[in-house]
């Protein structure tokens, strides 16, 4: 199949690109009232679980090939803006 | 006295506090948060409302708007900084003050008149009230439940750093007069130096008897002093 030159491009840029994701969650000790109307909730709907805890999602794409290089800027992006480091923890994961 | 009061799209109380600030002799000026020179001022004011929709959380995204940094600055020099309601949540993005604001514990917006006792009457937002004088003031938030780490609150107390504490009318701090969970029913806190003052409840509100109290007028009237 022969490409057009503007997805050609496209997928050039693709190559240079690395997507992450980021998980946000309150911490263990920090009262979560949303996850426990939500876990209450399950329970009167009959489902069988535990605990839950809500959080929040990200995903995010950079202008970078190198993967530790990239992974360092995600993780300085959390604690500048992302996270609030006093209730909340995060995982970064490469998608 | 100089004042300035800084305003963020979504800020909505920002003329309250400037309507309150005139009626008690401040020289007042409103500063758009993407200027990036703040006028002389004695006090500034980061106001309540929902800057930036709430989003990603209360006042990050005005924590980290333009205006700011000279916001920081001027704090750090020594300037007395007031931040209500949502303006006490940009200022815990910022730093400038210790802890967060979480959720209420209800899940519930509450907008309603309650108490509170000041629990410090010996600083410049308070001189002219008395030592645990219970004001009846008015609360608007969605998460207003304070939060902070062991080590802060053990810090809060020690430095007599709460300024204010939710109670019942006969001065009662507990836990049925504590409206939103707020960690020992902290209503208030000051910074180490005591020149930055964040507070969930409303004193802009409380200052003509025809719309509600003066409640809030000795909060100005200490910073006049």
């Amino acid at each position: 199949m022969k490409l057009t030159l503007a997805k050609q491009h496209l997928l050039n840029l693709k190559k240079n690109k690395l997507k992450f994701s980021v998980t946000v969650t309150l911490k263990k000790d920090v009262l979560d009232p949303q996850g426990k109307v939500v876990q209450n909730t399950l329970i009167n709907l009959g489902m069988n679980l535990e605990t839950i805890r809500q959080g929040k999602y990200f995903e995010i794409e950079v202008n970078e090939k190198n993967h530790s290089k990239a992974e360092k800027n995600i993780d300085e992006m959390c604690k500048k803006l992302l996270v609030n480091l006093i209730i909340e923890d995060y995982k970064i994961n490469k998608l | 006295m100089k004042s300035s009061v800084i305003v963020f799209p979504g800020s909505n109380c920002d003329r309250d506090i400037a309507v309150a600030l005139e009626k008690m002799q401040f020289k007042n000026q409103m500063v758009w948060h993407k200027e990036t020179k703040l006028p002389k001022s004695d006090l500034i004011v980061v106001p309540g409302g929902f800057s930036y929709g709430d989003y990603l959380r209360s006042g990050a995204i005005a924590g980290k708007s333009l205006i700011i940094d000279e916001v920081i600055n001027a704090a750090n020099k020594g300037c007395l900084v007031l931040g209500i309601c949502n303006g006490f949540q940009i200022l815990t993005e910022t730093g400038l003050l210790k802890g967060t604001l979480l959720r209420n514990k209800n899940l519930k917006f509450i907008n309603k008149d309650i108490k509170i006792k000041v629990t410090n009457n010996n600083t410049k937002f308070t001189n002219k009230y008395q030592k645990a004088q219970i004001l009846k003031i008015n609360i608007a938030h969605n998460e207003g439940n304070f939060f902070t780490d062991p080590n802060h609150l053990k810090e809060l107390k020690q430095k007599d750093l709460i300024a204010f504490e939710y109670c019942d009318e006969n001065g009662e701090v507990n836990e049925s007069s504590n409206p939103n969970g707020s960690l020992e029913n902290i209503a208030g806190i000051y910074n180490d130096k005591k020149n930055i003052l964040g507070m969930m409840p409303h004193p802009e509100r409380m200052v003509d008897s025809l719309v509600s109290n003066k409640d809030g007028v000795n909060l100005f009237l200490s910073l006049l002093n």
